[in-house]
């Protein structure tokens, strides 16, 4: 399959005027809506099933809110108030360690002491440092596999793209006992180092996109005299700073997610990721019955940061989703 | 997921057309060295924690290794140990089970959607919205669904009983267990499967559906004949990539049935993850990540060949 929504050239200004938010590169849509604008019965429809699928999508997201603001002691009898049952912030206040015993036992809680500021901490630490680092080495071996020409360099980069066949649990295993054998269970570095250098996913991304930067303006610094570190940092980085975004959201929101990894090496609460945390607050049922408040509240505390992103640089994002240049 | 997303998400070169894609250009000099330098970082990552695990895992699967202690050499032992693990094909079958249920329903209700979203509109809001759950961690999303599935309380069983359906226990009952996970992920995925389709959608030449108005083709006809032939190649992706993502379940697994009830949910993945760190059978447990790779790497295969990926209609 080749590319097949080439854009034609633009030019500068108008490549300026998309990176400002000039909306998505759908020019070739507006032809196909031939009944475009009038409403009849099989629009108004066809509108009615997409808004019902829209209100589908966001449905669990207000539950996890509305149960969040909940006592867990009157959900049962509030079961079918759409409205928080006996509006509360004690759920919150208990997932953040700082309700007191009794008034935790009192509002259906556990009384285990948690503390997700701190499972957050240890997430935003892992997720911020595999995303620098991935990015940074990626781009660089992008950069080699694009704009540098050396023998082997097709074949490696082949090699690269066969690890995306593999499926994660196939080196799983491995990189466990590897960890264990560096004595890096319970660390931070344990958790990271897998996907620190690379994903043949970035790489392959990264590449795309340089191949399509025009030579022309890195040969004539490389006239200027101007080394291969000199012309990738200021000339190629600076001119990709859309998909360098784009893959930086990426990578951190799939580390963020992480589960299964995280849940292998981390074991102690002071290394232990937002995910995991969550799986073991599952797992500790107080003998009233699940704290469903509390844990939905804790639901909220690992969704809300991804949300607070993609409200910020989601829209690259969503415009970038298509196939590309992949034989 | 990082596998779900891997091929599927590309950023267009802004000026693509006027670049000259990966052709080497006549420049004389050779960059082995500033190029190794430049590769340096990402081919250890590759090297230390994608190739020599792989080989390793490869040799694991060959040997009764526990963790602690030696692995010796058993030679087929293993794989014959797995033929006849009863647990083993249980495993499989259930992984299979959700995966037809799971894909089934997604790349219907995304084919379904991404047609909606050609046909009525372009929203950023409406595209924006229908991704959200997939940037959700699959904790999270399997947590709220658990939670809105409660037998008890949950609202999703408190709407049944307003229309008079009886409490199901959606998670807790052998039958519906795998069909509720599978339709939980259906609701993460859907939406960003729906977004690759559409995008799939936006290559068809509008003139066809105009010239297809004009011969009186009505909209059902013109998206069997026009739409799905033409959107072939990206649905194969499309497919080769939610399958492979698909048949990896884990998450979803281990924080709410954790394989129950009895094996009812017990999927490929949380056999071998139960294998490997709760009983430390490293050795079988790899085994069966050896057998994983080649089932996958089999569907793919056949997948590509079937449906002829890699060519198009639209020449």
């Amino acid at each position: 399959m080749s590319t097949s929504t080439l854009e034609p050239a633009r030019t500068a200004s108008k490549r300026r005027k998309r990176e400002l938010g000039d909306g998505p590169e759908l020019h070739t849509h507006k032809a196909i809506g031939v009944h475009k604008k009038k409403l009849n019965p099989g629009r108004i429809i066809a509108w009615a099933v997409l808004i019902l699928f829209m209100v589908v999508t966001l449905f669990p997201f207000y539950w996890m809110v509305r149960t969040a603001f909940s006592t867990t002691t009157s959900l049962a009898a509030e079961a079918s108030n759409l409205l928080p049952a006996d509006f509360t912030l004690g759920a919150i206040k208990r997932v953040l360690g700082l309700q007191s015993f009794e008034e935790s036992l009192a509002q259906g809680g556990s009384g285990a002491s948690m503390d997700f500021l701190l499972f957050m901490r240890n997430s935003l630490i892992v997720s911020t440092v595999v995303t620098i680092c991935q990015v940074a080495c990626c781009s660089m071996a992008a950069y080699a596999f694009s704009r540098l020409r050396w023998p082997g360099r097709d074949a490696v980069f082949f090699a690269f793209l066969t690890a995306l066949m593999i499926p994660p649990v196939f080196t799983m295993l491995p990189n466990f006992v590897l960890m264990k054998d560096l004595g890096l269970i319970n660390t931070f570095l344990g958790i990271m180092l897998p996907t620190m250098f690379m994903t043949p996913f970035a790489v392959f991304f990264m590449r795309q996109f340089f191949l399509g930067i025009p030579r022309e303006i890195e040969e004539s610094a490389a006239i200027d005299g101007a080394g291969h570190w000199k012309r990738f940092t200021r000339i190629v980085l600076p001119m990709s700073s859309a998909p360098l975004i784009t893959l930086a959201l990426l990578t951190f929101i799939t580390t963020w997610n992480d589960y299964m990894w995280p849940l292998l090496i981390a074991r102690q609460p002071a290394v232990e990721t937002l995910t995991v945390a969550l799986g073991i607050f599952k797992g500790q049922t107080p003998q009233s019955g699940p704290d469903w408040a509390g844990l939905m509240a804790a639901a909220l505390f690992a969704a809300l940061p991804v949300i607070l992103l993609y409200l910020l640089l989601g829209k690259r994002l969503i415009n970038s989703i298509g196939f590309s240049g992949i034989k | 997921m990082s596998m779900a997303a891997a091929p599927a998400l590309a950023e267009q070169p802004a000026r693509a057309q006027t670049a000259r894609k990966g052709k080497p250009t006549k420049a004389p000099k050779n960059d082995l060295k500033p190029a190794l330098l430049f590769i340096l970082p990402a081919a250890i990552g590759f090297l230390v924690f994608f190739i020599y695990p792989a080989i390793k895992g490869f040799y694991y699967s060959f040997t009764d290794f526990e963790l602690l202690g030696d692995a010796n050499w058993v030679g087929l032992e293993n794989y014959q140990t797995m033929l006849s693990d009863e647990l083993f094909w249980n495993a499989l079958w259930v992984t299979l089970e959700y995966v037809v249920i799971n894909i089934g329903v997604q790349t219907l209700v995304a084919l379904l959607l991404a047609v909606l979203m050609q046909r009525l509109t372009t929203s950023l809001l409406v595209r924006g919205v229908l991704l959200l759950p997939y940037l959700i961690a699959n904790v999270v999303v399997a947590l709220v669904w658990y939670w809105m599935c409660n037998q008890l309380i949950g609202i999703i069983n408190i709407g049944l009983e307003a229309i008079g359906v009886e409490p199901q226990a959606f998670f807790g009952s052998p039958v519906l267990s795998i069909p509720t996970i599978a339709l939980v992920n259906v609701w993460r995925y859907v939406g960003y499967t729906a977004l690759l389709i559409f995008a799939g959608l936006q290559t068809i030449p509008p003139q066809l559906y105009e010239a297809a108005a004009i011969d009186g083709a009505g909209e059902v006809k013109a998206f069997f004949k026009i739409t799905l032939p033409l959107l072939r190649p990206v649905l194969a992706m499309v497919l080769v990539v939610t399958i492979t993502g698909s048949f990896q379940i884990f998450d979803t697994v281990a924080v709410t049935t954790a394989g129950g009830p009895v094996n009812a949910t017990r999927v490929i993945y949380y056999y071998i993850y139960d294998l490997a760190f709760n009983r430390y059978h490293f050795g079988y447990a790899s085994t069966l990540t050896v057998a994983l790779f080649l089932i996958l790497a089999l569907v793919s295969f056949f997948q590509l060949k079937l449906m002829r990926a890699d060519q198009t209609d639209l020449d």
